[in-house]
Protein backbone atom coordinates (compact mmCIF):
# COMPACT_ATOMS: atom_id res chain seq x y z
CA UNK A 1 0.00 0.00 0.00
CA UNK A 2 3.38 2.27 0.36
CA UNK A 3 3.31 2.51 -3.29
CA UNK A 4 0.28 4.67 -3.67
CA UNK A 5 1.62 8.36 -3.25
CA UNK A 6 -2.11 9.58 -2.22
CA UNK A 7 -2.11 6.78 0.53
CA UNK A 8 1.53 7.59 1.55
CA UNK A 9 0.72 11.43 2.02
CA UNK A 10 -2.30 10.78 4.18
CA UNK A 11 -0.35 8.30 6.36
CA UNK A 12 2.97 10.86 6.94
CA UNK A 13 0.20 13.94 6.90
CA UNK A 14 -2.16 11.45 9.37
CA UNK A 15 0.98 10.90 11.49
CA UNK A 16 1.57 14.70 12.09
CA UNK A 17 -1.49 15.92 12.73
CA UNK A 18 -2.05 12.72 15.21
CA UNK A 19 0.46 13.31 17.15
CA UNK A 20 0.32 17.40 17.55
CA UNK A 21 -3.80 16.85 18.32
CA UNK A 22 -3.17 13.91 20.67
CA UNK A 23 -0.88 16.25 22.87
CA UNK A 24 -2.69 19.75 22.37
CA UNK A 25 -6.46 18.24 22.55
CA UNK A 26 -5.01 16.28 26.16
CA UNK A 27 -4.04 20.04 26.99
CA UNK A 28 -7.58 21.33 25.59
CA UNK A 29 -9.27 18.49 27.38
CA UNK A 30 -7.88 19.59 30.62
CA UNK A 31 -8.83 23.05 30.33
CA UNK A 32 -12.21 22.14 29.39
CA UNK A 33 -12.52 24.22 26.46
CA UNK A 34 -13.64 21.28 23.98
CA UNK A 35 -16.76 24.17 22.83
CA UNK A 36 -14.20 26.44 22.01
CA UNK A 37 -11.92 24.20 19.93
CA UNK A 38 -15.28 22.35 18.50
CA UNK A 39 -16.08 26.06 17.41
CA UNK A 40 -12.80 26.90 15.88
CA UNK A 41 -13.30 23.81 13.83
CA UNK A 42 -16.29 24.75 12.23
CA UNK A 43 -15.09 28.51 11.59
CA UNK A 44 -12.66 26.54 9.51
CA UNK A 45 -15.46 24.97 6.85
CA UNK A 46 -16.63 28.74 6.16
CA UNK A 47 -12.78 29.18 5.75
CA UNK A 48 -12.31 26.89 3.18
CA UNK A 49 -15.49 27.40 1.55
CA UNK A 50 -14.66 30.93 0.85
CA UNK A 51 -11.03 29.99 -0.35
CA UNK A 52 -13.10 27.64 -2.66
CA UNK A 53 -15.20 29.69 -3.93
CA UNK A 54 -12.37 32.10 -4.82
CA UNK A 55 -10.50 29.25 -6.41
CA UNK A 56 -7.58 29.11 -3.84
CA UNK A 57 -6.87 26.15 -1.97
CA UNK A 58 -8.94 25.15 0.97
CA UNK A 59 -6.20 25.10 3.29
CA UNK A 60 -5.05 28.74 2.97
CA UNK A 61 -8.95 29.11 4.08
CA UNK A 62 -8.80 26.69 7.18
CA UNK A 63 -5.74 28.73 8.45
CA UNK A 64 -6.10 32.41 8.07
CA UNK A 65 -10.12 31.42 9.21
CA UNK A 66 -9.29 29.82 12.34
CA UNK A 67 -5.89 31.86 13.46
CA UNK A 68 -8.36 34.66 12.81
CA UNK A 69 -11.50 33.44 15.21
CA UNK A 70 -8.32 32.11 17.83
CA UNK A 71 -7.16 35.87 17.69
CA UNK A 72 -10.85 37.21 18.45
CA UNK A 73 -11.70 34.35 20.86
CA UNK A 74 -8.10 34.81 23.16
CA UNK A 75 -9.03 38.82 23.15
CA UNK A 76 -12.57 37.65 24.52
CA UNK A 77 -11.40 34.92 27.16
CA UNK A 78 -9.31 37.91 28.75
CA UNK A 79 -11.94 40.13 29.64
CA UNK A 80 -15.09 37.39 30.47
CA UNK A 81 -13.05 34.88 31.77
CA UNK A 82 -15.55 34.96 34.85
CA UNK A 83 -18.92 34.83 32.67
CA UNK A 84 -18.86 31.03 31.85
CA UNK A 85 -22.27 30.88 30.61
CA UNK A 86 -22.33 34.01 28.50
CA UNK A 87 -19.20 32.77 26.87
CA UNK A 88 -20.36 29.02 26.12
CA UNK A 89 -23.97 31.11 24.39
CA UNK A 90 -21.46 33.66 22.56
CA UNK A 91 -19.22 30.58 21.38
CA UNK A 92 -22.60 28.83 20.10
CA UNK A 93 -24.07 31.62 18.32
CA UNK A 94 -20.18 31.65 16.47
CA UNK A 95 -20.60 28.39 15.80
CA UNK A 96 -23.90 28.30 13.93
CA UNK A 97 -23.06 31.20 11.86
CA UNK A 98 -19.60 29.81 11.01
CA UNK A 99 -21.72 26.45 9.62
CA UNK A 100 -24.33 28.88 7.81
CA UNK A 101 -21.65 31.09 5.99
CA UNK A 102 -19.64 28.15 5.03
CA UNK A 103 -22.83 26.29 3.47
CA UNK A 104 -23.29 29.64 1.19
CA UNK A 105 -19.66 29.89 0.52
CA UNK A 106 -19.62 26.63 -0.83
CA UNK A 107 -22.68 27.44 -2.92
CA UNK A 108 -20.92 28.95 -4.89
CA UNK A 109 -18.37 25.89 -6.05
CA UNK A 110 -19.32 23.79 -8.70
CA UNK A 111 -18.67 20.40 -7.25
CA UNK A 112 -20.82 21.53 -4.30
CA UNK A 113 -21.89 18.32 -2.90
CA UNK A 114 -18.50 16.74 -3.05
CA UNK A 115 -16.49 19.98 -1.72
CA UNK A 116 -18.85 19.83 0.98
CA UNK A 117 -18.85 16.29 1.92
CA UNK A 118 -15.01 16.26 1.73
CA UNK A 119 -14.53 19.35 4.05
CA UNK A 120 -16.95 18.00 6.89
CA UNK A 121 -16.34 14.83 6.99
CA UNK A 122 -12.87 14.59 5.50
CA UNK A 123 -11.13 12.16 2.85
CA UNK A 124 -7.90 11.20 2.06
CA UNK A 125 -7.48 11.78 -1.44
CA UNK A 126 -5.77 14.59 -2.85
CA UNK A 127 -3.34 15.75 -0.49
CA UNK A 128 -0.32 16.71 -2.09
CA UNK A 129 3.20 16.68 -0.93
CA UNK A 130 2.93 20.75 -0.44
CA UNK A 131 0.08 19.42 2.04
CA UNK A 132 2.35 17.51 4.32
CA UNK A 133 5.29 19.64 4.43
CA UNK A 134 2.74 22.32 5.57
CA UNK A 135 1.27 20.67 7.90
CA UNK A 136 4.51 19.65 9.03
CA UNK A 137 6.27 22.81 9.32
CA UNK A 138 2.96 24.32 10.98
CA UNK A 139 2.27 21.03 13.42
CA UNK A 140 6.20 21.35 14.25
CA UNK A 141 5.91 24.57 15.53
CA UNK A 142 2.94 24.57 17.38
CA UNK A 143 3.61 21.19 19.08
CA UNK A 144 6.57 23.28 20.51
CA UNK A 145 4.88 26.09 20.92
CA UNK A 146 3.06 23.93 23.29
CA UNK A 147 5.84 21.91 24.95
CA UNK A 148 7.38 25.32 25.78
CA UNK A 149 4.14 26.48 27.59
CA UNK A 150 3.40 23.62 28.63
CA UNK A 151 4.04 23.70 32.67
CA UNK A 152 2.74 27.21 33.09
CA UNK A 153 -0.28 26.44 31.07
CA UNK A 154 -1.25 23.23 33.00
CA UNK A 155 -0.68 25.11 37.02
CA UNK A 156 -3.06 28.20 34.90
CA UNK A 157 -6.00 25.37 34.28
CA UNK A 158 -5.79 24.30 37.91
CA UNK A 159 -5.44 27.66 39.38
CA UNK A 160 -5.00 31.16 37.66
CA UNK A 161 -4.44 33.00 40.65
CA UNK A 162 -2.10 30.74 41.95
CA UNK A 163 -0.18 31.23 38.32
CA UNK A 164 -0.58 34.96 38.43
CA UNK A 165 0.73 34.51 42.17
CA UNK A 166 3.90 32.98 41.02
CA UNK A 167 4.29 36.14 38.36
CA UNK A 168 2.73 33.79 35.21
CA UNK A 169 1.03 35.93 32.10
CA UNK A 170 -1.77 33.78 32.44
CA UNK A 171 -4.10 36.34 29.86
CA UNK A 172 -0.91 35.93 27.47
CA UNK A 173 -0.88 32.28 27.73
CA UNK A 174 -4.51 31.40 27.44
CA UNK A 175 -4.56 33.59 24.50
CA UNK A 176 -1.40 31.98 22.84
CA UNK A 177 -2.51 28.37 23.44
CA UNK A 178 -6.20 29.16 21.55
CA UNK A 179 -3.88 29.90 18.55
CA UNK A 180 -1.89 27.50 18.36
CA UNK A 181 -4.95 25.43 19.04
CA UNK A 182 -6.48 26.43 15.76
CA UNK A 183 -3.80 26.40 14.19
CA UNK A 184 -3.50 22.73 14.82
CA UNK A 185 -7.34 22.31 14.20
CA UNK A 186 -6.96 23.87 10.17
CA UNK A 187 -4.49 20.70 9.76
CA UNK A 188 -6.53 18.45 12.01
CA UNK A 189 -9.72 19.51 9.34
CA UNK A 190 -7.79 18.46 6.10
CA UNK A 191 -7.89 15.13 7.63
CA UNK A 192 -11.23 14.29 9.50
CA UNK A 193 -12.98 17.41 8.51
CA UNK A 194 -13.97 20.08 9.83
CA UNK A 195 -16.96 18.29 11.85
CA UNK A 196 -15.02 15.51 12.89
CA UNK A 197 -11.97 16.97 14.50
CA UNK A 198 -12.62 15.85 17.78
CA UNK A 199 -12.01 12.22 16.74
CA UNK A 200 -8.41 13.05 17.26
CA UNK A 201 -8.62 16.11 19.51
CA UNK A 202 -10.92 15.05 22.38
CA UNK A 203 -10.95 10.93 21.67
CA UNK A 204 -7.18 10.03 22.62
CA UNK A 205 -7.32 13.01 25.51
CA UNK A 206 -10.17 11.80 27.39
CA UNK A 207 -9.10 8.30 27.14
CA UNK A 208 -5.82 8.84 28.27
CA UNK A 209 -7.06 10.99 31.22
CA UNK A 210 -9.50 8.35 32.47
CA UNK A 211 -6.38 5.46 32.10
CA UNK A 212 -3.54 7.61 33.85
CA UNK A 213 -2.83 10.27 36.73
CA UNK A 214 0.56 11.43 35.92
CA UNK A 215 0.50 14.07 33.62
CA UNK A 216 3.69 13.86 31.39
CA UNK A 217 2.59 9.61 30.96
CA UNK A 218 -0.95 10.93 30.45
CA UNK A 219 -0.18 13.40 27.65
CA UNK A 220 2.28 10.42 25.48
CA UNK A 221 -0.42 7.99 26.18
CA UNK A 222 -2.81 10.82 24.18
CA UNK A 223 -0.62 10.81 21.36
CA UNK A 224 0.00 6.85 21.30
CA UNK A 225 -3.81 7.03 21.26
CA UNK A 226 -4.08 9.36 18.24
CA UNK A 227 -1.47 7.76 16.33
CA UNK A 228 -3.26 4.49 16.66
CA UNK A 229 -6.57 5.85 15.55
CA UNK A 230 -5.43 7.69 12.38
CA UNK A 231 -3.03 4.06 11.38
CA UNK A 232 -6.34 2.04 11.92
CA UNK A 233 -8.59 4.51 10.30
CA UNK A 234 -6.41 4.92 7.30
CA UNK A 235 -6.19 0.91 7.18
CA UNK A 236 -9.55 0.58 7.22
CA UNK A 237 -10.74 3.23 4.52
CA UNK A 238 -8.11 1.69 2.39
CA UNK A 239 -9.26 -1.88 2.57
CA UNK A 240 -12.77 -0.94 2.34
CA UNK A 241 -13.55 1.84 0.61
CA UNK A 242 -16.86 2.18 1.26
CA UNK A 243 -15.93 2.98 4.79
CA UNK A 244 -15.54 7.43 4.17
CA UNK A 245 -12.04 8.58 6.07
CA UNK A 246 -13.93 10.49 8.67
CA UNK A 247 -16.17 7.41 9.82
CA UNK A 248 -13.51 5.09 10.18
CA UNK A 249 -11.00 7.39 12.45
CA UNK A 250 -14.23 8.13 14.37
CA UNK A 251 -15.27 4.59 14.98
CA UNK A 252 -12.01 3.83 16.13
CA UNK A 253 -11.63 6.31 18.55
CA UNK A 254 -14.92 5.37 19.84
CA UNK A 255 -14.13 1.53 20.20
CA UNK A 256 -11.54 2.66 22.18
CA UNK A 257 -13.05 5.08 23.76
CA UNK A 258 -15.64 2.15 25.00
CA UNK A 259 -12.90 0.00 26.11
CA UNK A 260 -11.80 2.48 28.26
CA UNK A 261 -14.16 3.08 30.24
CA UNK A 262 -15.19 -0.26 30.46
CA UNK A 263 -11.22 -0.60 31.87
CA UNK A 264 -11.59 2.04 34.42
CA UNK A 265 -14.91 0.99 35.83
CA UNK A 266 -13.75 -2.53 36.50
CA UNK A 267 -11.82 -1.37 40.28
CA UNK A 268 -15.15 0.51 40.92
CA UNK A 269 -16.97 -2.55 40.48
CA UNK A 270 -14.22 -4.45 42.52
CA UNK A 271 -14.71 -2.01 45.18
CA UNK A 272 -18.46 -1.76 45.22
CA UNK A 273 -18.49 -5.41 45.54
CA UNK A 274 -16.09 -5.11 48.83
CA UNK A 275 -18.65 -2.85 50.16
CA UNK A 276 -21.63 -5.32 49.31
CA UNK B 1 9.30 31.50 69.78
CA UNK B 2 13.36 31.84 69.67
CA UNK B 3 14.59 34.88 71.21
CA UNK B 4 16.45 37.10 68.44
CA UNK B 5 18.20 40.54 69.45
CA UNK B 6 16.98 42.18 66.32
CA UNK B 7 13.63 40.44 65.25
CA UNK B 8 11.57 41.75 62.22
CA UNK B 9 8.43 41.77 61.39
CA UNK B 10 7.75 39.28 59.04
CA UNK B 11 4.48 41.15 57.54
CA UNK B 12 4.17 45.30 57.94
CA UNK B 13 1.05 47.27 56.35
CA UNK B 14 1.59 50.76 57.24
CA UNK B 15 -1.21 53.54 56.69
CA UNK B 16 -2.74 51.22 53.69
CA UNK B 17 -5.20 52.11 51.62
CA UNK B 18 -6.81 49.51 49.20
CA UNK B 19 -9.15 50.94 45.79
CA UNK B 20 -10.82 49.16 43.35
CA UNK B 21 -13.27 50.34 40.43
CA UNK B 22 -12.58 53.92 42.00
CA UNK B 23 -14.43 52.06 45.82
CA UNK B 24 -11.80 52.22 48.94
CA UNK B 25 -12.10 48.68 50.28
CA UNK B 26 -10.13 49.62 53.08
CA UNK B 27 -8.10 52.68 54.58
CA UNK B 28 -5.64 53.77 57.29
CA UNK B 29 -4.49 50.22 57.81
CA UNK B 30 -1.53 49.58 60.26
CA UNK B 31 -0.34 45.98 60.93
CA UNK B 32 2.35 44.44 62.11
CA UNK B 33 2.78 40.48 61.86
CA UNK B 34 5.78 38.79 64.13
CA UNK B 35 8.14 36.03 62.70
CA UNK B 36 6.20 32.35 63.62
CA UNK B 37 3.23 33.40 64.39
CA UNK B 38 -0.46 32.02 63.63
CA UNK B 39 -2.67 35.36 62.44
CA UNK B 40 -6.18 34.89 60.91
CA UNK B 41 -7.53 37.43 59.07
CA UNK B 42 -11.56 37.79 59.60
CA UNK B 43 -14.88 39.62 59.04
CA UNK B 44 -17.83 39.73 57.24
CA UNK B 45 -18.54 38.45 53.42
CA UNK B 46 -16.56 41.07 51.18
CA UNK B 47 -14.98 43.21 53.33
CA UNK B 48 -11.59 42.72 51.66
CA UNK B 49 -10.35 40.20 53.39
CA UNK B 50 -8.60 38.33 50.24
CA UNK B 51 -7.88 41.70 49.06
CA UNK B 52 -5.93 42.51 51.88
CA UNK B 53 -3.30 39.30 51.66
CA UNK B 54 -3.06 39.68 47.78
CA UNK B 55 -1.61 42.94 48.56
CA UNK B 56 1.10 41.13 50.54
CA UNK B 57 1.51 38.88 47.44
CA UNK B 58 2.14 41.75 45.30
CA UNK B 59 -1.36 40.90 43.28
CA UNK B 60 -2.81 44.21 44.15
CA UNK B 61 -1.35 47.60 44.46
CA UNK B 62 -1.88 50.25 47.26
CA UNK B 63 -3.86 53.47 46.73
CA UNK B 64 -1.93 54.75 49.51
CA UNK B 65 0.70 53.14 52.11
CA UNK B 66 3.21 50.45 52.05
CA UNK B 67 3.30 46.76 52.83
CA UNK B 68 6.44 45.21 53.29
CA UNK B 69 7.45 41.29 53.58
CA UNK B 70 10.34 40.24 55.47
CA UNK B 71 10.75 43.84 55.32
CA UNK B 72 11.20 44.01 51.46
CA UNK B 73 8.37 44.72 48.82
CA UNK B 74 6.21 41.67 48.17
CA UNK B 75 7.31 41.46 44.47
CA UNK B 76 10.85 40.76 45.86
CA UNK B 77 9.65 38.46 48.95
CA UNK B 78 7.46 36.46 46.75
CA UNK B 79 9.80 33.48 46.44
CA UNK B 80 9.47 32.86 50.32
CA UNK B 81 5.98 33.11 50.21
CA UNK B 82 3.39 30.24 49.79
CA UNK B 83 0.08 30.64 48.80
CA UNK B 84 -3.22 29.33 48.79
CA UNK B 85 -5.98 30.85 46.96
CA UNK B 86 -9.53 30.54 47.53
CA UNK B 87 -11.03 28.01 45.65
CA UNK B 88 -13.67 25.45 44.36
CA UNK B 89 -13.63 21.43 44.84
CA UNK B 90 -12.03 19.84 42.28
CA UNK B 91 -14.59 17.82 40.90
CA UNK B 92 -14.48 14.11 39.63
CA UNK B 93 -13.59 15.10 36.35
CA UNK B 94 -10.02 16.21 36.95
CA UNK B 95 -7.98 12.95 36.65
CA UNK B 96 -4.89 14.56 37.55
CA UNK B 97 -2.22 12.81 40.31
CA UNK B 98 -2.34 14.80 43.76
CA UNK B 99 1.70 14.29 43.24
CA UNK B 100 1.52 15.64 40.08
CA UNK B 101 -0.72 19.08 41.50
CA UNK B 102 1.88 19.53 44.23
CA UNK B 103 5.03 18.99 41.48
CA UNK B 104 3.60 21.99 39.86
CA UNK B 105 3.82 23.67 43.28
CA UNK B 106 7.48 23.43 43.00
CA UNK B 107 8.32 23.89 39.59
CA UNK B 108 4.88 24.66 37.50
CA UNK B 109 5.89 28.07 36.66
CA UNK B 110 9.25 26.85 34.71
CA UNK B 111 8.81 26.82 30.97
CA UNK B 112 9.25 23.93 28.70
CA UNK B 113 8.44 20.02 30.20
CA UNK B 114 10.30 18.02 32.00
CA UNK B 115 12.37 15.18 30.61
CA UNK B 116 11.10 11.71 30.55
CA UNK B 117 13.01 9.57 32.59
CA UNK B 118 15.03 12.84 34.06
CA UNK B 119 14.93 10.97 37.85
CA UNK B 120 17.87 7.99 36.15
CA UNK B 121 20.38 10.82 34.84
CA UNK B 122 19.25 14.37 36.81
CA UNK B 123 20.21 14.95 40.65
CA UNK B 124 18.36 17.90 40.23
CA UNK B 125 15.00 15.48 39.38
CA UNK B 126 15.76 13.70 42.34
CA UNK B 127 15.80 16.53 44.58
CA UNK B 128 12.07 17.84 43.21
CA UNK B 129 10.99 14.38 43.59
CA UNK B 130 12.62 14.16 47.66
CA UNK B 131 11.11 17.48 48.09
CA UNK B 132 7.89 16.47 46.62
CA UNK B 133 7.56 13.09 48.73
CA UNK B 134 8.72 14.86 51.88
CA UNK B 135 6.06 17.55 52.13
CA UNK B 136 3.30 14.98 51.13
CA UNK B 137 4.39 13.18 54.49
CA UNK B 138 4.88 15.96 56.44
CA UNK B 139 0.77 16.88 55.06
CA UNK B 140 -0.37 13.25 56.02
CA UNK B 141 -1.02 12.87 52.33
CA UNK B 142 1.01 10.16 51.33
CA UNK B 143 -1.27 7.40 50.48
CA UNK B 144 -3.61 9.28 48.69
CA UNK B 145 -0.99 11.00 46.60
CA UNK B 146 -1.35 8.75 43.57
CA UNK B 147 -4.72 9.10 43.12
CA UNK B 148 -6.38 11.49 41.12
CA UNK B 149 -7.34 14.74 42.96
CA UNK B 150 -10.72 14.55 41.40
CA UNK B 151 -11.98 11.47 43.53
CA UNK B 152 -10.11 13.28 46.56
CA UNK B 153 -12.48 13.91 49.25
CA UNK B 154 -12.49 17.57 50.68
CA UNK B 155 -10.16 17.23 53.20
CA UNK B 156 -7.54 15.44 51.54
CA UNK B 157 -7.66 17.43 48.70
CA UNK B 158 -7.29 20.37 51.12
CA UNK B 159 -4.18 19.00 52.35
CA UNK B 160 -2.64 18.23 48.98
CA UNK B 161 -3.05 21.98 47.87
CA UNK B 162 -1.69 22.98 51.25
CA UNK B 163 1.57 20.67 50.27
CA UNK B 164 1.83 22.71 46.74
CA UNK B 165 1.79 25.98 48.44
CA UNK B 166 4.49 24.55 51.16
CA UNK B 167 6.88 22.69 49.01
CA UNK B 168 9.10 25.36 48.22
CA UNK B 169 9.79 25.66 52.08
CA UNK B 170 8.17 28.92 52.22
CA UNK B 171 8.57 31.33 55.23
CA UNK B 172 5.35 33.05 55.04
CA UNK B 173 2.46 31.14 54.63
CA UNK B 174 -0.94 32.65 52.96
CA UNK B 175 -4.21 30.89 52.96
CA UNK B 176 -7.38 32.30 51.82
CA UNK B 177 -10.12 29.87 53.12
CA UNK B 178 -8.35 27.15 53.61
CA UNK B 179 -11.58 25.55 55.66
CA UNK B 180 -14.14 26.28 53.54
CA UNK B 181 -16.10 23.75 52.31
CA UNK B 182 -14.93 21.30 55.04
CA UNK B 183 -16.94 19.39 57.22
CA UNK B 184 -15.99 19.98 60.92
CA UNK B 185 -13.81 16.98 62.19
CA UNK B 186 -12.27 17.92 58.65
CA UNK B 187 -12.11 21.44 59.59
CA UNK B 188 -10.30 20.77 63.07
CA UNK B 189 -7.60 18.06 61.43
CA UNK B 190 -6.40 21.05 58.80
CA UNK B 191 -6.55 23.43 61.43
CA UNK B 192 -3.93 21.34 63.90
CA UNK B 193 -1.99 20.92 60.90
CA UNK B 194 -1.34 24.50 59.97
CA UNK B 195 -0.64 25.14 63.26
CA UNK B 196 1.73 22.39 63.42
CA UNK B 197 3.67 22.98 60.31
CA UNK B 198 3.72 27.14 61.86
CA UNK B 199 4.99 25.98 65.54
CA UNK B 200 7.45 23.49 64.19
CA UNK B 201 8.88 25.12 61.22
CA UNK B 202 8.69 28.30 62.64
CA UNK B 203 6.57 29.25 59.24
CA UNK B 204 4.28 32.40 59.23
CA UNK B 205 0.95 31.78 58.62
CA UNK B 206 -1.62 34.54 57.38
CA UNK B 207 -4.95 32.34 57.41
CA UNK B 208 -8.52 34.50 55.81
CA UNK B 209 -11.08 32.93 56.89
CA UNK B 210 -14.89 33.70 58.10
CA UNK B 211 -15.12 31.00 60.96
CA UNK B 212 -13.13 31.62 63.97
CA UNK B 213 -14.11 29.25 66.03
CA UNK B 214 -12.09 25.99 64.41
CA UNK B 215 -8.53 27.69 64.92
CA UNK B 216 -9.02 30.03 67.71
CA UNK B 217 -7.36 28.07 70.38
CA UNK B 218 -3.89 27.48 67.71
CA UNK B 219 -4.06 31.36 66.99
CA UNK B 220 -1.29 33.47 67.86
CA UNK B 221 -3.22 37.27 66.68
CA UNK B 222 -6.38 37.63 64.92
CA UNK B 223 -6.79 41.09 62.59
CA UNK B 224 -10.78 41.68 62.43
CA UNK B 225 -11.56 43.43 58.92
CA UNK B 226 -15.03 45.59 58.96
CA UNK B 227 -16.33 49.09 58.23
CA UNK B 228 -13.32 50.02 55.98
CA UNK B 229 -10.65 49.56 58.87
CA UNK B 230 -8.91 46.92 60.30
CA UNK B 231 -8.88 45.89 64.59
CA UNK B 232 -5.52 43.45 65.36
CA UNK B 233 -4.24 42.12 68.62
CA UNK B 234 -4.15 38.52 70.16
CA UNK B 235 -7.84 36.31 70.59
CA UNK B 236 -8.21 37.70 74.20
CA UNK B 237 -7.77 41.06 73.51
CA UNK B 238 -9.98 41.49 70.29
CA UNK B 239 -12.32 38.81 70.97
CA UNK B 240 -15.23 40.24 72.71
CA UNK B 241 -18.93 40.46 72.26
CA UNK B 242 -18.88 44.11 72.39
CA UNK B 243 -15.30 44.13 69.43
CA UNK B 244 -17.72 41.71 67.64
CA UNK B 245 -21.07 43.25 67.63
CA UNK B 246 -19.91 46.00 66.59
CA UNK B 247 -17.74 44.89 64.02
CA UNK B 248 -20.79 43.01 62.17
CA UNK B 249 -23.69 45.15 63.25
CA UNK B 250 -25.57 42.42 64.92
CA UNK B 251 -25.12 40.82 68.15
CA UNK B 252 -22.50 38.12 68.49
CA UNK B 253 -22.12 36.48 71.80
CA UNK B 254 -18.43 35.49 73.17
CA UNK B 255 -18.74 32.69 75.46
CA UNK B 256 -15.60 30.74 78.05
CA UNK B 257 -16.07 26.97 78.11
CA UNK B 258 -15.15 25.56 81.25
CA UNK B 259 -11.47 24.51 79.81
CA UNK B 260 -11.17 27.94 78.88
CA UNK B 261 -11.34 27.90 75.13
CA UNK B 262 -13.28 30.97 73.20
CA UNK B 263 -16.52 30.01 71.39
CA UNK B 264 -18.23 32.84 69.11
CA UNK B 265 -21.86 32.24 68.84
CA UNK B 266 -24.08 34.01 66.47
CA UNK B 267 -21.48 35.33 63.66
CA UNK B 268 -23.90 36.11 60.82
CA UNK B 269 -20.97 34.58 58.63
CA UNK B 270 -19.93 31.74 60.63
CA UNK B 271 -20.90 27.58 59.88
CA UNK B 272 -22.99 27.49 63.49
CA UNK B 273 -22.81 23.54 64.68
CA UNK B 274 -24.06 21.87 61.41
CA UNK B 275 -20.99 21.95 59.24
CA UNK B 276 -23.28 23.44 56.72
CA UNK B 277 -21.54 24.79 53.47
CA UNK B 278 -21.58 28.81 53.14
CA UNK B 279 -21.02 31.25 50.51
Amino acid sequence: MWSYPYLRHALIAGSIVAIVAGALGWVMVLRRESFLGHTLAMVSFPGAGVALAFGLPPQVGYYLSTALAALVAGRRGSTQRSADSFRDATTGTVQAVALAAGLIAISATPSFVDATTSLLFGSFLGITSMDVIVIGIVGATCLLATIAMARPLILATFDATFAEAAGLPVAKLSASFTLVLALVIASTSQITGALLVFALLVMPATIAQRLVTRIWVSGAVSVGLALAIVWIGIGCSFFVPVLPLGFSITSVGMVLFLAATAVQLRPLRTKVAVAI
Amino acid sequence: MTTEPLKRPALTWTNAAVELAERTIFSHVSLEIEVGSFVAVLGPNGVGKSTLVKTALGLLPLAHGTVTVFGDRPEIARPSVGYLPQRHHFDAGVRISGRDLVRLGLDGDRWGMPLPFATKFSARARAAEAQVEAVLEQVSATAFADRSIGECSGGEQQRLLIAQALVRRPRLLILDEPLDSLDLPNQAAVAELIATICKEREVTVLLVAHDVNPILAHLDQVIYLAHGGALAGTPLEVITSENLSQLYDTPVDVLTTSTGRLVVVGQPDAHGGHGGRHH
